[in-house]
């Protein structure tokens, strides 16, 4: 018996935005692209997780108004929870990152707690870690 | 937009475009609070008048951004103080250019003296792992982090922290 996870979510603010950023900066691919009503779920993610998604989708997005609204609220202030890749040459996807256009929290630095690794803003607010493996 | 509005328990209610301008002065502190950075500085990342710009800041984050400032420092500054950096070298080493108000800031946030709290034991801390002690090692302003807690405004206010970088080896 195993288990695996199969998507995780990350709420944003614009998906065409957010596709932009994580496939130029983070070398993501579209894995699907799904509309309901008014809004859109894309899921993301890369050849060496292919049974990984990540879920984009606004804050509104199947959600009240109200409840909407205070999403949105924590996603512009930036305390939604982070999201945390790996990455096999760290230094080399900071310089595509910041190539792409990224907004660097913190450039590759060994922390005391173990890895080296490096900090953006996606540009929605959600906070994006990168360490080396 | 609505950023007049007052919500039902009292709270000022910001829009968006203003909460992200908040936040990008938030990072500069997280980034930059080695650097002599004074709130003026801060509100001119967010386009604001620093009276307006504290205002808004404590609103949205539960205490004004000098506070945020201070207490980041003295979050960096009691690492470097357990890593066995003199009371002096850590109150410059984390952008703080009066040893008497970094002192008494310290002292007000951490209840011990920087002197006190470097020479005291700090085994328990040393046994844990590094990301727990950055956890339980953050200062918190007690007063601002209780009444943000209680109207909703806080809470969160540490959660993104951009991380830090190594203490120097101790000797």
């Amino acid at each position: 018996m195993t288990i695996s996870l199969q998507y995780t979510h990350l709420t944003v603010n614009d998906p065409d935005e957010s596709i932009a950023f994580y496939r130029d900066a983070l070398g993501l691919e579209v894995q699907n692209d799904v509309s309901n009503g008014e809004f859109r779920w894309v899921t993301m993610g890369t050849g060496t997780q292919p049974g990984l998604g990540i879920v984009l989708s606004e804050p509104h997005a199947g959600r009240s108004k109200e409840d909407g609204d205070a999403l949105a609220t924590l996603l512009a202030k930036g305390v939604l929870p982070m999201i945390n890749f790996t990455a096999s040459d760290l230094d080399a996807t900071f310089e595509q990152a910041v190539s792409a256009g990224a907004e660097v929290l913190q450039e590759p630095i060994d922390q005391p707690w173990g890895p080296k690794d490096c900090a953006f803003r996606d540009p929605s607010g959600n906070m994006v870690r990168v360490a080396q493996v | 937009m609505n950023a007049a509005e007052t919500a039902p328990h009292g709270q000022e209610v910001q829009d968006l475009a203003t909460l992200t301008l908040l936040r990008k002065a938030r990072d500069l502190i997280d980034r930059d609070y080695a650097q002599p950075l004074d709130v003026a500085t801060i509100a001119a990342k967010a386009f604001m008048s620093p009276a307006h710009f504290s205002r808004k800041f404590r609103a949205a984050y539960g205490e004004t951004p000098y506070s945020y400032l201070m207490t980041r420092r003295i979050e960096r500054a009691s690492a470097l103080l357990r890593a066995g950096m003199s009371v002096t070298d850590a109150c410059m080493a984390v952008g703080a250019t009066s040893l008497g108000s970094f002192s008494s800031r310290f002292t007000e946030i951490m209840g011990e003296t920087p002197s006190s709290y470097k020479s005291r034991d700090h085994s328990a801390i040393e046994a844990m792992p590094p990301c727990f002690v950055k956890v339980t090692t953050r200062p918190s302003r007690n007063g601002a982090s209780a009444k943000a807690a209680a109207t909703g405004a806080g809470g969160t206010a540490n959660s993104s922290r951009i991380e830090e970088a190594p203490a120097p080896a101790r000797h």
